[in-house]
């Protein structure tokens, strides 16, 4: 039995206090629950704004500027401001737009995005819901957001959006396959869909080391999922304006916004949990290991965006359906020959 | 496990307040002019007037992408229920493994001779 240490500790020391003051353990219990919504939708919140400075720092910094620095010291407060004047902007819908399903698109997008935060394990037992399908349980929620893409697509009444709507349905379907095939590895290493099983199963070897293959085809398969360059089509400024997002103002814009980064959290997120070995790490405590991690995989995801131009939609769709998935294909039976004659030796 | 479930629950509930809260804050703040032309409110696209429908039949392309997916992702379901059980039912699952691979491999293989996998 491991120590007791870090988030759950403090977890720990929570429920000690709220005990003292509530009657039921069951109270309790749903007590801490919306503390942990609340520290969830925290991260959430603070992700967007940090995300959105650092990504404009690291641009700058890869393109040799010196990007936002004049509100706060060294322009930290930008997206502070942004997220301000985002909120005072008028609210302009197109016309001739399909009305619910425009206000709808927005908010049924935020959802799964906010959603996978649950499985994710911050720390050792610092997870919100330990699901026995974890990760099954993310694979179906962020797959759920392309519904929400092709409603702001087509509600908009723009044949930019409708076009931008239409790319986002071909490419997510397309690279969720070998996505999800290049996780299936994973699950049959660890025995588990598990996260905390999957991460206690990296105490030794990071599955990155054993399944390298599959952790190439998921970083490729995650930028395309989070329409991010260069699988930025469904955005693709200079061809389609913005896409889905086209006729959006204001705050309902900033929630498209909001899921983006959440999105690119979570896949983050993901790759540290099932290739880099989640918390595990020697010296320092658990949770600053994860940030560590995951802020490496974040930086990885901006370094692709100034690095590789954009592919065309005919060059996107042959390279995710006959590149990516027949050798996600072969990872699983190279995996499986390797497990197979393993287990024979031992 | 029924508490984790009833946790995920709860914050599907919030996670649907969430976005609700913001934009109701954002309805406080922002302005609301009292008229605005008609131009104000067409589809923007580039600043030339929109020429025809929107909503236009679409190219079959996507639709036939669509039917693969819908075929491949239901096969990797199954092979999910599998994996776990991997290193338990040894021989048996490894056998398996490559009469079920085989199976998603012929289905791409098909796919791709019929020329579904092209963009046209």
């Amino acid at each position: 039995m491991q120590e007791i240490t870090g988030l759950f500790k403090i977890a720990e020391i929570l429920r000690g206090i709220l005990g003292h003051f509530l009657p039921d353990p069951q109270l309790v219990d749903i007590c801490m629950s919306l503390i942990n919504i609340g520290a969830i939708f925290t991260i959430i919140s603070l992700t967007a704004v940090v995300l959105v400075y650092t990504e404009r720092k690291v641009s700058a910094f890869m393109q040799r500027r010196s990007g936002p620095n004049r509100v706060g010291p060294g322009g930290t407060l930008q997206s502070v401001a942004d997220m301000i004047k985002l909120m005072a902007k008028e609210d302009i819908m197109p016309a001739g737009a399909d009305k619910w399903m425009w206000i709808l698109a927005p908010i049924l997008l935020f959802i799964p995005a906010a959603a996978v935060f649950v499985v994710f394990p911050f720390d050792n037992k610092a997870i919100f819901a330990d699901l026995n399908i974890g990760i099954f349980y993310f694979i179906a929620m962020s797959s759920q957001s392309v519904l929400p893409f092709l409603m702001a697509g087509w509600a908009s009444n723009n044949k930019y959006s409708l076009v931008g709507g239409m790319r986002t349905v071909a490419q997510m379907l397309s690279y969720e396959v070998p996505m999800v095939l290049s996780i299936l590895g994973i699950v049959m290493l660890a025995g588990s869909m598990r996260m905390s099983t999957i991460v206690a199963a990296q105490q030794h070897t990071w599955f990155i080391v054993l399944q390298p293959i599959a952790f190439v085809v998921y970083v490729i398969t995650a930028t395309a999922e989070i329409n991010r360059a260069p699988f930025d089509l469904v955005e693709g400024e200079s061809e389609i304006v913005a896409g889905p997002f086209t006729e959006y103002t204001g705050m309902r814009w900033a929630l498209f916004f909001l899921a983006e980064y959440a999105n690119l959290l979570a896949v983050s997120v993901i790759a540290t949990t099932l290739f880099l070995g989640g918390w595990n790490g020697p010296w320092l405590p658990g949770w600053v290991w994860f940030f560590l991690k995951v802020g490496g995989m974040i930086f990885l995801f901006m370094w692709f965006r100034w690095t590789f131009p954009r592919l065309r939609i005919d060059q996107l769709m042959s390279f995710g359906w006959k590149v990516l998935l027949p050798l996600a294909l072969l990872n699983i039976i190279v995996t499986g020959i390797g497990m197979y004659i393993y287990e024979f030796f031992s | 496990m029924l508490l984790d479930f009833g946790n995920v629950g709860m914050l599907l509930l919030v996670a649907l307040v969430f976005p609700l809260l913001a934009l109701g804050t954002a309805f406080f703040i922002r302005p609301r002019p009292r008229q605005h032309g008609i131009e104000k409110s067409l589809p923007y696209e580039c600043g030339v007037d929109t020429v025809g429908e929107t909503w236009v039949q679409f190219r079959a392309s996507y639709f036939l992408y669509a039917l693969v997916f819908v075929a491949f992702d239901i096969e990797t379901v199954f092979l999910y229920l599998w994996a776990i059980k991997f290193q338990e039912l040894g021989k048996f699952a490894f056998i398996e493994m490559f009469i079920f691979l085989n199976i998603l491999l012929v289905g791409l293989g098909y796919a791709w001779k019929k020329g579904a996998l092209e963009w046209k």
